[in-house]
């Protein structure tokens, strides 16, 4: 079957590539600039033409406990959602971290704190890749910077997140959510027919009883436990960092920027390369694992590096320890919903010369 | 004839009128002498072996005294967190829609800070088996005041007594629970006697039956004691519990579905 182009937002995006994928349910709760995942599936109804499963759950940490239940059943199972809503599922992603569940749950950013603005931004970072609920653990963290990755990720997530027996989450924002671009969708692919020899589906006479917990009163057996789960992590480092580089070859100003940021630092380049400026950009895709062995690569040859992001600075501290002082780590943001323009982020960079 | 002439020889298999479930694994319940939770565990133990339903059944268990049941029980489980378990049960049914899936919770977690997953589930009328064990405290953290806990009731939060003026009235979830139109069969039993657990049992066995037939919701409380929370012996636990907790907690059939559903589905077929 040929690829299909369409015109779609980036929600829209997600939630058609999650048909196609052969997801085998979503359970969510409505919070802009999001909504549109749940109102698509509810209106292409897949349960008809897949058998995939669509609820509107009752509330973001009914949510996340369904995606827990039925991920625990060894199906492929996501949720979505935005800031606030995603600070009420830590609970319930730390207990999936914990019982070593794959899912995807997607947060599309929006300003905080608190009920802070419905607007784009980029201040969860913090909470996406350095665990959000409590425990040690992380979440094999996504960052698309166009429509086009909002759908191919659903599929590289469920991949990741198989592979592994880890939580994935697709971090994007309220722009890229709702803008539209053109995207080509995979053909439809079959839900899985097999189920993982771990998941919980009633105990035949041929295993013995499957068990999903994150419970462990024995601390030497609990840290055994941790120390397994850490070992898949350093795995993921090793394996699974992915980043993208712009004009990086001769440049000697780096931008490091993730999803929205990073088309804005795009533009950046550009414009200050008709000036004569030497820059580039690194975009990482992964979040967790971070890219820092490259930026680490590339410091040596940079006057100064700034992290451009929308938030109050939070991606810079893992720049600032991929650099290892090398060179000067500064950070360059707009806050609270604000995107910054390429002509701002190209005077910051000119105050650094 | 045979003539009986030592414990040798009455140990034969035809004079066995009780043996342990095979559902129930080696594992020694952890549970207080003369909590309700073990004997509630063994009578579902029990329907799941008559009923054939080791391969099918998926369980849920919850944060509270009862969190390891995974441990007593020969059958797939899944561990929640405090009190989301009939939100993992929804996707359990939802996507496994053959399995018999129960959730079995304690009255802090399915009363107190599960209430939002409890009644959108049965609201919903998710097909489920909801347990509900109701000892009107919160065990497994040492008795503090649960949301079931009765007016007057002392507990380690409420020392002199359950005040309602101040710290509010005891909740009758299972009477809410009724009220909602995805419940098809509600109920509140105990199993403190021997012809207590005969009931519950049944009950749970009708509540199989409701499952496979997707008439929706059942929930069955169980109203039971804490003998280490409530600072009793087993004995006077019991006693204490007719003589109180009934008064609040009166057993009986709060809701059950009308008569032959399967007939009148087909008469609507
Ligand atoms: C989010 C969260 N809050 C609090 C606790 C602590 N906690 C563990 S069990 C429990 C109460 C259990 O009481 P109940 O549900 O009545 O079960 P019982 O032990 O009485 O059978 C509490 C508050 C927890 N584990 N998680
Ligand atoms: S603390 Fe109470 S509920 Fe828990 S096992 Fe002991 S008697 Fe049973
Ligand atoms: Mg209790």
């Amino acid at each position: 079957m040929e690829k299909e182009l369409r015109l779609m937002k980036g929600n829209e995006a997600i939630a058609e590539a999650a048909i196609r994928a052969g997801v085998d349910a979503y359970f969510g709760y409505p919070i802009t600039p999001q909504s549109e995942i749940l109102e698509y599936l509810m209106e292409a109804n897949p349960y008809e033409k897949t058998g995939m499963v669509v609820l509107q759950a009752e509330s973001e940490p009914a949510a996340i406990n369904m995606v827990y239940g039925g991920a625990a059943c060894g199906k492929k199972v996501m949720t979505t959602s935005s800031s606030p809503g995603i600070s009420l599922m830590q609970e319930g992603i730390s207990y999936i971290a914990g019982a070593e569940l794959p899912c995807l749950i997607v947060n599309v950013v929006r300003g905080g704190p608190g009920l802070g603005t419905i607007q784009p931004s980029q201040s969860d970072y913090f909470q996406a890749c350095k665990g959000g609920g409590h425990g040690d653990y992380h979440l094999l963290v996504l960052a698309p910077a166009s429509v086009q990755e909002m759908a191919d990720f659903v599929e590289l997530a469920f991949d990741l997140a198989f592979k592994y027996r880890n939580p994935v989450m697709i971090l994007s924002d309220g722009a890229i959510g709702q803008m539209m671009e053109k995207v080509y969708l995979k053909p439809y692919r079959e839900r899985e027919k097999t189920l993982p020899e771990w998941a919980t589906t009633g105990k035949p006479p041929t295993r013995e009883r499957n068990i999903i917990t994150s419970l462990n009163l024995d601390p030497y057996l609990h840290e055994k436990h941790n120390q397994k789960i850490q070992a898949k992590y350093r795995e993921m480092e090793k394996n699974e960092v992915r980043f993208e580089e712009f004009q990086t070859e001769d440049a000697e100003y780096l931008f490091v920027a993730y999803g929205t940021s990073a088309r804005v630092c795009q533009k950046a380049v550009q414009l200050a390369r008709t000036e004569g400026i030497k820059a580039g950009l690194i975009r990482p895709i992964t979040l967790y694992p971070f890219p820092s062995v490259r930026i680490n690569e590339l410091a040596g040859k940079m006057k100064h590096i700034i992290s451009v992001e929308m938030s109050a600075g939070q991606m810079v501290e893992d720049v600032r320890l991929a650099v290892n002082g090398q060179t000067e780590v500064t950070h360059f943001g707009r806050m609270g919903g604000v995107i910054p323009t390429p002509e701002e982020v190209l005077e910051d960079l000119k105050s650094k010369i | 004839m045979k003539v009986v002439t030592g414990d040798k020889d009455i140990i034969q298999p035809e004079n066995l009128v009780y043996k342990r479930s095979s559902i129930l694994t080696d594992k020694q319940f952890s549970y207080c002498p003369g909590c309700g939770h073990g004997t509630a565990h063994r009578i579902l133990a029990e329907v799941i072996e008559e009923e054939g339903l080791q391969p099918v059944t998926v369980g849920v268990c919850p944060v509270g005294c009862s969190v390891l049941m995974y441990d007593f029980l020969d059958i797939d489980m899944q561990e929640a967190a405090h009190g989301r378990a009939p939100a993992l049960a929804t996707a359990i049914k939802r996507l496994l829609p053959d399995r018999f899936v129960f959730t079995y919770q304690g009255d802090g977690d399915l009363a107190a800070i599960g209430t939002a997953e409890t009644l959108h589930a049965c609201n919903r009328g998710e097909n489920i088996l909801i347990i509900f064990i109701n000892n009107g405290i919160y065990g497994m953290t040492g008795g503090q005041m649960a949301p079931t806990t009765i007016p007057g009731m002392v507990s380690t939060t409420s020392p002199y007594g359950r005040d309602v003026k101040t710290m509010g009235n005891p909740l009758k979830i299972t009477e809410l629970v009724a009220m909602l139109p995805g419940t098809c069969y509600v109920t509140r039993q105990s199993v403190h006697t021997p012809a207590a657990v005969r009931k519950t049992k049944k009950a749970i066995k009708k509540a199989v039956e409701y499952q496979k037939r997707n008439m929706g919701t059942c929930f069955i409380e169980i109203v039971s004691n804490c003998p280490s929370g409530w600072r009793m012996t087993p004995v006077e636990a019991n006693k204490w519990m007719e003589e109180n907790m009934f008064k609040f907690y009166q057993p009986g059939d709060l809701k059950v579905p009308p008569e032959e559903p399967e007939k009148s589905k087909d008469d609507n077929e």
